[in-house]
């Protein structure tokens, strides 16, 4: 296959970054996406160029380093799939492919198609746990959890923070992320507790960091690889309104 | 050219290995032996404390947690830019726990017995011993953390299977258990940032240890966002650093996943123990191109319901629909009848591996065997098989473009875990004083094999459960001590080293990049140091490895400089460690004269192609003893000592 690339190309948050062109022959079918980068970086640094910066690790969906906007679109143009799963079969000999950073409101640009996604760690500080003390914890079976419930629950704990809610969202909301998180912990008994002033804290700090409000156009939950539900975010306003009542 | 080095066979802590520290008293009480007479910290005194975690998985995220609740200061290193992303997120499969909820013959004892066996004898009883008596707590841990695992509809944990064991005792969530549990140690550390008893510092990585009259007291780390190189204080180094299995390149690994650190922490003295033990799981997806940068694993969990096969003629190549039963040989079925698809990792490889190479491999490639679902569907239903399995068969899909539901997967062996690491004792401690590993980078619990989910609970159990006992044993000593100064010269020395480390390979500018010299390197690992090995291929590995070393330093090409953003600088010195330790566990695997677990020496098999152990002559743990660039290392053994357990040859056929 042979595509032309347009690629964003910035050196640092501080400095303004365009789209750069290139010319890529020899693109197989089996490729991932990511590999197709490898593929380009090292013919730009056998030609003295730099290589283009990205972000990816794991490469099998889980870690939720990668996110890259492929044509306008958060993962690219599969639902349910990441940028790492996404493979070359999906495109086309001849096509033009867009590729650019994850934006957002707290979202920073550090080079090229990395980001600064530090504001999810400092969401997830502000009470995104279960307050448990290590080593003491009660017998597991004691708490029973029926099968559906523990299923529902994992439905919002299977966020893998990789941001492309925040990215496709016109607001740069976070509000699918934080909304998973409380929902997670929410339903479960053990996190019941502190479900109220953990969802104060999360939006708190949500807003703090600057991501825009959710006004509900949900195309998160059309961008979200794990496929997590904007019914999260109405669990979160129900937690958030109990505890403003409640106060 | 030797290539045998020398050897002692002196396991004094004057001579070699320090002692293991394992304490008196019978198995089934040596810990708690231990927990009630170890030195403690006095909650005032821990605030004077300071420690380095270095990794943030499963083991570095649940130590430093668990220590910064404690009452220590601590500061914890990851190279992603965020905690949660460490690697142990990938795992899917399950942990294991001896509950016994399912009443099928389950306690402590057989958990044991059957991780000792499972690492073909070649692990310390106590420290085996003390896994499984953990591994009730750490369920009981998760669950609080709110770690949504599988329930029964009564609302009860629900189990399954696992290579290798007769029982039900694996825990699960989905098949994103690694993550899951993750999750549940990262909300932990960052409940201890919030409450300013953790320094975080993502997108660092650590380059040095920093020793000071013989003990660790710090790390030296560059700042990935920025290049800048930083000196880190503390009381004691914990590294949590992970396995070192992207050695092969073409690996389940993550991209980022490295030895580095404990590679640095081994050219300081730690000793390393048993490098070449990787095990290579057998149910990854199949290499199908050149420039594939990794191999995705399909859980273990798939071998419950799961059938494996090849076309009885080689070079079949019809579609596996229209092969009929009767031409299908289920090789594992029929070599060992008693534990069938659930062999253990090891002997299932070498089994695939075996029919690959008589020609009766499937795929593009002719490198895979196949994993049918069709006889589970017919059983149970397709509804039952979805929920099981379902996020792996989208991913397979996804991945291949193949629905494994009409047809079965192709998977093929691949490199996974390192059961190798560095040497540590009883207490978790290196031979370093005051440096400990844990989790995955560490040599100890699973012998020679690992069993499948006996590693996320590993990593759990070292860091929630025995570093916050050992760790103030050692700490006693230094609540006068105060903070460590970082102008002290073996500070000053140490970041010299790095930077110029780092200098060193900005400027070669030659003509290929690290990738290309990473590739090679696994290529030959793979070859020589793999499913199987022998003499001659290992000598072979050991030359070619040097040459491809020198090459490296002479035509390596990093673009840009060590003082930005520089992936490729990155990845340039993470080679530059593995073209190293390559050596290392081809050494490892040349001068241990049997086979055991997933170490198959080619000269040491029964007739019908088992392993053959030799426990007169092996019955030890390779202990290695850095001496410098270029020079043969010193193999020290660990004697291994059996009062419990009888050893006996495993036997997987009855």
């Amino acid at each position: 296959m042979k595509l032309k690339l347009k690629i964003w190309r910035q050196l640092n948050a501080n400095t303004p970054g365009k789209l750069v062109d290139y010319q890529l022959e020899g693109v197989e079918e089996d490729m991932s996406f990511l590999e197709m980068l490898d593929y380009l970086n090292e013919k730009l640094i056998l030609s003295d160029e730099r290589p283009v910066e990205f972000d990816h690790d794991c490469r099998e969906g889980i870690c939720g380093t990668c996110g890259l906007f492929i044509n306008g679109r958060a993962h690219g143009p599969l639902a349910g799939t990441s940028t790492c799963q996404l493979h070359m079969r999906s495109f086309s000999d001849g096509d033009t492919i867009y590729i650019e950073p994850f934006r957002g409101g707290a979202f920073k640009v550090t080079r090229d198609l990395k980001i600064d996604r530090s504001a999810f760690d400092r969401i997830i500080m502000a009470g995104g746990f279960i307050s448990t003390p290590v080593g003491d914890a009660p017998e597991a079976n004691a708490i029973p959890i029926t099968h559906d419930e523990a299923e529902s629950a994992f439905d919002s704990a299977a966020c893998i923070g990789c941001g492309a809610c925040v990215a496709t969202c016109k607001n740069g909301s976070a509000a699918l992320f934080t909304s998973a998180k409380i929902t997670h912990l929410a339903k479960l008994p053990q996190g019941k507790a502190e479900a109220q002033q953990r969802a104060l804290g999360m939006i708190a700090q949500m807003d703090a960091e600057g991501f825009g409000h959710c006004s509900n156009t949900k195309a998160c939950q059309v961008e979200c690889p794990q496929e997590i539900s904007v019914t999260n975010i109405d669990r979160m306003n129900w937690e958030f309104n109990k505890a403003k009542v409640l106060k | 050219m030797n290539l045998s080095p020398s050897e002692s066979t002196i396991n004094e802590s004057a001579q070699g290995v320090p002692g293991a520290k394992i304490p008196k008293g019978p198995l089934q009480e040596k810990w708690s032996h231990y927990k009630a007479t170890c030195r403690l910290v006095s909650f005032n005194n821990k605030k004077k404390l300071d420690i380095i975690v270095v990794g943030t998985g499963l083991a570095g995220s649940a130590a430093a947690a668990s220590l910064a609740e404690a009452g220590y200061n601590i500061k914890s290193f990851c190279f992603q830019d965020s905690p949660r992303r460490a690697h142990s997120v990938a795992a899917q499969g399950g942990v294991n726990s001896a509950k016994n909820y399912q009443n099928d013959g389950d306690n402590v004892y057989r958990m044991f017995y059957d991780t000792l066996k499972g690492g073909d004898f070649r692990a310390r009883e106590a420290n085996v011993y003390r896994l499984a008596e953990c591994s009730a707590s750490l369920i009981d841990q998760a669950v609080a953390q709110g770690v949504p695992f599988a329930r029964e509809y009564g609302g009860y944990l629900s189990n399954r299977s696992f290579g290798g064991v007769q029982v039900r005792r694996t825990f699960y969530a989905r098949g994103q258990t690694g993550q899951q549990l993750l999750l549940g140690a990262y909300s932990a550390l960052m409940r201890q940032v919030s409450a300013g008893k953790v320094e975080l510092f993502t997108r660092h990585e650590m380059l040095e240890l920093v020793m000071v009259d013989g003990k660790a007291r710090g790390i030296i780390a560059r700042n990935l966002d920025t290049g800048e190189i930083e000196r880190h204080s503390a009381h004691a180094v914990i590294l949590a650093s992970g396995g070192f299995g992207k050695i092969f390149y073409l690996s389940t690994l993550a991209m980022g996943c490295n030895g580095s650190a404990i590679w640095r922490a081994h050219k300081k003295g730690a000793l390393m123990a048993s490098p070449s033990w990787t095990q290579i799981h057998p149910t990854s997806l199949p290499q199908q191109g050149e420039h594939q940068s990794k191999l995705t694993l399909m859980s273990e969990s798939l071998r419950n319901d799961g059938r494996i096969w090849v076309p009885k003629q080689q070079g079949d190549h019809r579609h596996p629909n229209d092969i009929p039963e009767e031409e299908r040989d289920y090789y594992l079925e029929r070599r060992y009848p008693a534990f069938g698809n659930l062999a253990p990792r090891d002997i299932s490889s070498r089994a695939a591996k075996e029919r690959i190479d008589a020609g009766h491999g499937v795929g593009q490639m002719k490198n895979a065997v196949y994993l049918d679902f069709k006889a589970a569907i017919a059983e149970y239903g397709l509804d039952k098989i979805k929920e099981r399995y379902g996020n792996l068969f989208r991913m397979y899909e996804k991945i291949t473009g193949v629905d494994a539901y009409k047809e079965p997967m192709k998977i093929s062996p691949a490199a996974h875990f390192s059961m190798g690491g560095l040497w540590v004792d009883y207490e978790l401690s290196t031979s370093i004083p005051g440096l400990y590993a844990l989790g995955e980078c560490n040599f100890s619990d699973h012998g020679a094999n690992r069993l499948g989910a006996n590693s996320l609970l590993q990593a759990c159990v070292d860091g929630y459960f025995i570093i916050p006992y050992t760790i103030g044993d050692y700490l006693a000593d230094d609540i006068k001590t105060g903070t460590i100064d970082t102008d002290l010269p073996e500070f000053a020395e140490a970041e010299k080293a790095a930077s110029d480390l780092l200098e060193k390979l900005t400027s070669i500018k030659g003509s290929k990049p690290a990738d290309y010299f990473h590739k090679k390197l696994g290529r030959l690992i793979w070859d020589y140091c793999g499913v199987t090995r022998n003499e001659k291929g290992l000598k072979t590995a050991i030359e070619s490895i040097r040459k491809l070393r020198e090459e490296f330093w002479t035509d390596l090409k990093v673009p840009g400089t060590a003082g930005e953003i520089n992936s490729e600088l990155e990845k340039a010195g993470r080679v530059a460690d593995y073209l190293e330790f390559g050596e290392l566990m081809c050494y490892d695997a040349l001068t241990r004269n049997e086979s055991c677990g997933a170490h198959f020496r080619e000269e040491y098999q029964t007739e019908d192609g088992e392993a053959l152990r030799d426990d007169e002559n092996f019955c030890f743990i390779s202990c290695w003893d850095y001496q410098g660039e270029d020079k043969e290392p010193i193999l020290h053994k660990e004697q291994l000592v059996f009062e419990e357990t009888k050893l006996i040859a495993r036997n997987y056929k009855k």
